[in-house]
C-alpha cells in the first residue's frame, strides 16, 4: 500500500505522544511492582502506541471514542488530562471518574470518550448506540470503538456490526490486533488469519494496517473516517501489533514464546518511528531527547498530583448510583 | 486431615472427575493455557495431565461455552465450563437462563443437561464493578438451575464432584479469594451432597446464615460476642440451591432470632428469601425482626477503602446482632 505521508509537525506530534504514552504506562508498571502503591490490576498497552495515536490522529475533537480495558493510550493521545486519570488510576477522590472506576474503565467525556467497558466486545454495541445517535441527530461527527482481537470473537461484535451495516451508521471498528487474548495466541482463538476481511461478510470496507506504524494507522484511519463520516455507512480497521507485556503487570508470559517476544520488541513503534523520524530529517536525537524529558515531566507531576490527593470517602460509594438517589434503597 | 488450598482442592476434585470418568471435559478462556502460572489456581497442571481433547482453551466467547456445555450434556458428556468473572455470565445467560434452565422441562422430563459451570467470583481485588458483581440471587431465580457457594477446600471439592455428577446444571460460585486460603481436606472421591447446610458454629441466642467468605466474619462475630455472653449458631448454606430449609427453620425455632449474611447487595438479595422462608414457616418462634447484613446499595466500588466499606464484616454482624437482642 502507498501511503501518503502526513504532514511533518502532525508526525513530530504523534511521536511525542508515543512517547508520552510510553513513560506514562512504563510508570505504572513500575508502580504496579510496588506493593500496595496501585489498587487493582494494571493492564498495559506498551507496544501499540502507534495505534492510539494514529487512530486518534484521525479524529475531530467531537468525534466519539469507545474504549475498552486496555485504555490508557487512547485516552492520552486523545487529550485527557494526565493528572486526574492517574488519580482515576490511583483510586483517588480527585480521579476523572472520583474513584469509582480505576483502570479498568476509564470515561472521560470531556474528550468525548464516552463510554469505556473491561467486558470484553461491550464496546461495539454501545458505539453502535452512540453512532445512531449522530445519524439521528444529523451530525457530522462519528463513532469509533476499538476493541481487541480477543474481543472479535464475542457475538456482540457481530450483531453491532450487522446493524451498523444495515444503518449505513457513522461507524469505524479498529480492531488492535496484538496477537493475544489472554494467553491464547490469535491462531487459537481465532478461526481466520485476517480479522479485517470480516468486513466484507458485512458489507463494509475492511482494511488491514500495520499497527506498529504511525503513519499507515493515520492514513488509513483517516481514510476510512471519511468514508463514515460521508454517510456511506460503518468501515472496519485492523490495526496489527503486538502486546510487548503481559496481558496484565501480574502476567509474566511464560506461554510466550521469547523468539517471537524479541522479534517484535525488535518492532517497537517507538524506535522504530523515533529512527524513521530522525533518518528523514524530521526530528534530531535531541529533539526526541527533550520529549522524553518533557514527558517525564509531565508523568511525575501526574504522579505527585495522584499521590498527594485524598482517597474517597467510604459513603460516597453510595453516590452515582442513579441520577437521584432513591431514598427507599439507601 | 492434610490441608490444600482451595484452589487445589478445587482442582483435585475436576482430576478425579476426570480420572473416573471419560465424558468430564473442561472448556473456558485459559482453563488450559493461562496468564496465571500459579499452581494454586483450580485448573492449573490439567492440560498437562489429560490433553487437549478434554481441556478446551475457548475463544473469549461466553454464549457458544454455555451452548457448548448445554448441547453436549444433553449428548451425555458431563461438561465443565468456567466463567472468568460472576459478571461475565450475563453474557452467557440465554444459554443457562433459557435453555439450560428449562429444556428439560420443556422436553417433558425426556432430555438432560448434565452441566457444570464453575464461575470465578468475589470481591476484594479493586477491579470494580464489572469484575465484582456477586449475581446468585438472579441464577438463583432460575427454576432448574442449581447454585451452589462453598466457603472451604473441603467444601469446594466436595460439592463440585457432586455438581458434575448431577444430572441438573449446576452453578458452582468460586470465589477467588478463597483460592489462596487453605484448610483441611479429605483425599479421594469425598463428595458433599447438595441441599445440606454445616451448622459451623452450634449456639443459642441468634441464628447466623452465610455462605461464602461471609461465613468468615459471622464466626468472628461469634467469637467476639461469645466472650460478652452472647451465642450464636452459625450456619453455612453451602447451595442455596437446592435450599436446606430444614436446618435453617429449626435453628430459628431455638433462637428466635434470624441474621442472613451476604457480599451481594441486600435489596432482593438472596437474605431476602431465607426472612421470608422464616416469616412464612417459623413466624411464631421469632422473637425479633430479621436483619440482612448485605452489600451496599451500589455497584461493588474500585477504591480501596470503598470496596471494604462495601463488604459485610464481623463489625456489621455484631452490630445487627445488637440491634435485636
Ligand atoms: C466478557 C468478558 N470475558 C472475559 C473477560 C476477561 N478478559 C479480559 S481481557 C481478555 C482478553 C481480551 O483480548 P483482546 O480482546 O484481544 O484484548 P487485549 O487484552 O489483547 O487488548 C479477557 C478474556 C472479560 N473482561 N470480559
Ligand atoms: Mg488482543
Amino acid at each position: 500500500m502507498i501511503t501518503r505521508k502526513p504532514k511533518g509537525n502532525v508526525r513530530r506530534a504523534m511521536l511525542s505522544d508515543m512517547i508520552f504514552i510510553r513513560a506514562f504506562e512504563d510508570r505504572l508498571a513500575e508502580l504496579a511492582a510496588q506493593k500496595d502503591a496501585l489498587p487493582g490490576m494494571q493492564i498495559l498497552a506498551t507496544g501499540q502506541e502507534a495505534v492510539a495515536v494514529g487512530v486518534i490522529g484521525s479524529l475531530n475533537p467531537d468525534d466519539v471514542i469507545i474504549s475498552n480495558h486496555r485504555s490508557h493510550g487512547h485516552l492520552l493521545a486523545r487529550g485527557a488530562d494526565p493528572n486526574t486519570l492517574m488519580a482515576e488510576i490511583m483510586g483517588r477522590a480527585t480521579g476523572v471518574n472520583r474513584g469509582k472506576s480505576g483502570t479498568l474503565h476509564l470515561i472521560v467525556p470531556e474528550v468525548n470518550a464516552l463510554m469505556t467497558s473491561t467486558v470484553v466486545g461491550a464496546g461495539p454495541p454501545m458505539a453502535l448506540g452512540a453512532a445512531f445517535a449522530q445519524q439521528y441527530k444529523e451530525e457530522e461527527a462519528i463513532t469509533v470503538v476499538f476493541f481487541g482481537d480477543g474481543a472479535a470473537a464475542e457475538g456482540s461484535v457481530h450483531e453491532a456490526m450487522n446493524l451498523a451495516a444495515i444503518w449505513k451508521l457513522p461507524l469505524l471498528f479498529v480492531c488492535e490486533n496484538n496477537c493475544w487474548a489472554g494467553a491464547q495466541s490469535l491462531a487459537e482463538h481465532c478461526a481466520i488469519g485476517v480479522i479485517a476481511s470480516r468486513g466484507s461478510a458485512y458489507n463494509m470496507p475492511g482494511e488491514l494496517v500495520d499497527g506498529n506504524n504511525p503513519d499507515e494507522v493515520l492514513e488509513t484511519a483517516t481514510r476510512l473516517a471519511a468514508h463514515c463520516r460521508a454517510g456511506r455507512g460503518p468501515a472496519l480497521m485492523e490495526a496489527f501489533t503486538y502486546r510487548l507485556r503481559g496481558h496484565g503487570e501480574h502476567d509474566h508470559q511464560h506461554y510466550v514464546d521469547p523468539e517471537e517476544l524479541a522479534l517484535w520488541k525488535g518492532k517497537d513503534p517507538l524506535t522504530t518511528y523515533g529512527t524513521k523520524l530522525t533518518e528523514e530529517g524530521l526530528v534530531t536525537l535531541q529533539d526526541i531527547q527533550s520529549m522524553e524529558m518533557e514527558a517525564a515531566r509531565r508523568v511525575e507531576e501526574a504522579v505527585a498530583f495522584g499521590q498527594s490527593s485524598p482517597f474517597p470517602k467510604p459513603e460516597e460509594a453510595l453516590e452515582h448510583v442513579w441520577v437521584n438517589s432513591p431514598r427507599d434503597r439507601q | 486431615m492434610r490441608e490444600l488450598h482451595t484452589g487445589q482442592a478445587i482442582q483435585e476434585a475436576l482430576a478425579i472427575a476426570m480420572d473416573q470418568d471419560e465424558r468430564v471435559f473442561l472448556a473456558g478462556e485459559g482453563v488450559g493455557t493461562s496468564i496465571h502460572d500459579n499452581p494454586l489456581m483450580p485448573t492449573y497442571g490439567l492440560l498437562d495431565r489429560f490433553g487437549k481433547k478434554r481441556v478446551k482453551d475457548t475463544p473469549v466467547s461466553e454464549a457458544a461455552i454455555a451452548g457448548l456445555a448445554v448441547g453436549a450434556s444433553n449428548m451425555g458428556l458431563l461438561p465443565v465450563v468456567e466463567i472468568m468473572f460472576f459478571p461475565f455470565i450475563t453474557l452467557a445467560s440465554d444459554m443457562l437462563v433459557n435453555h439450560a434452565a428449562k429444556l428439560h422441562y420443556l422436553s417433558g422430563g425426556k432430555s438432560t443437561f448434565p452441566l457444570t459451570v464453575r464461575v470465578k467470583a468475589g470481591l476484594g481485588f479493586q477491579a470494580g464493578c464489572q469484575h465484582s458483581h456477586n449475581l446468585e440471587a438472579w441464577m438463583a431465580h432460575v427454576p432448574g438451575l442449581k447454585i451452589v457457594f462453598p466457603s472451604n477446600p473441603a467444601d469446594a471439592k466436595g460439592l463440585l464432584l457432586t455438581s458434575i455428577f448431577d444430572p441438573d446444571p449446576v452453578i458452582v460460585v468460586e470465589e477467588m479469594g478463597l483460592y489462596w486460603a487453605s484448610g483441611p481436606t479429605p483425599e479421594g472421591d469425598v463428595r458433599v451432597p447438595l441441599g445440606s447446610a454445616n451448622v459451623l458454629k452450634p449456639g443459642g441466642d441468634v441464628t447466623v446464615v452465610a455462605y461464602g467468605t461471609p461465613v468468615y466474619a459471622a464466626l468472628q462475630a461469634a467469637g467476639a460476642l461469645e466472650e460478652e455472653g452472647i451465642s450464636l449458631e452459625v450456619i453455612d448454606l453451602r447451595s442455596l440451591v437446592p435450599l436446606d430449609k430444614e436446618t435453617v427453620l429449626e435453628s430459628v425455632r431455638r433462637t428466635g432470632r434470624l441474621i442472613t449474611v451476604h457480599d451481594a447487595n441486600r435489596f432482593c438479595g438472596f437474605g431476602a428469601e431465607l426472612a421470608a422462608m422464616v416469616a412464612e414457616e417459623a413466624f411464631h418462634s421469632l422473637k425479633a425482626p430479621v436483619r440482612r447484613v448485605a452489600g451496599l446499595e451500589a455497584p461493588v466500588p474500585m477504591a480501596p477503602v470503598q470496596e471494604s466499606f462495601y463488604k459485610p464484616s464481623a463489625e456489621k454482624v455484631m452490630e445487627a446482632v445488637r440491634s435485636i437482642l
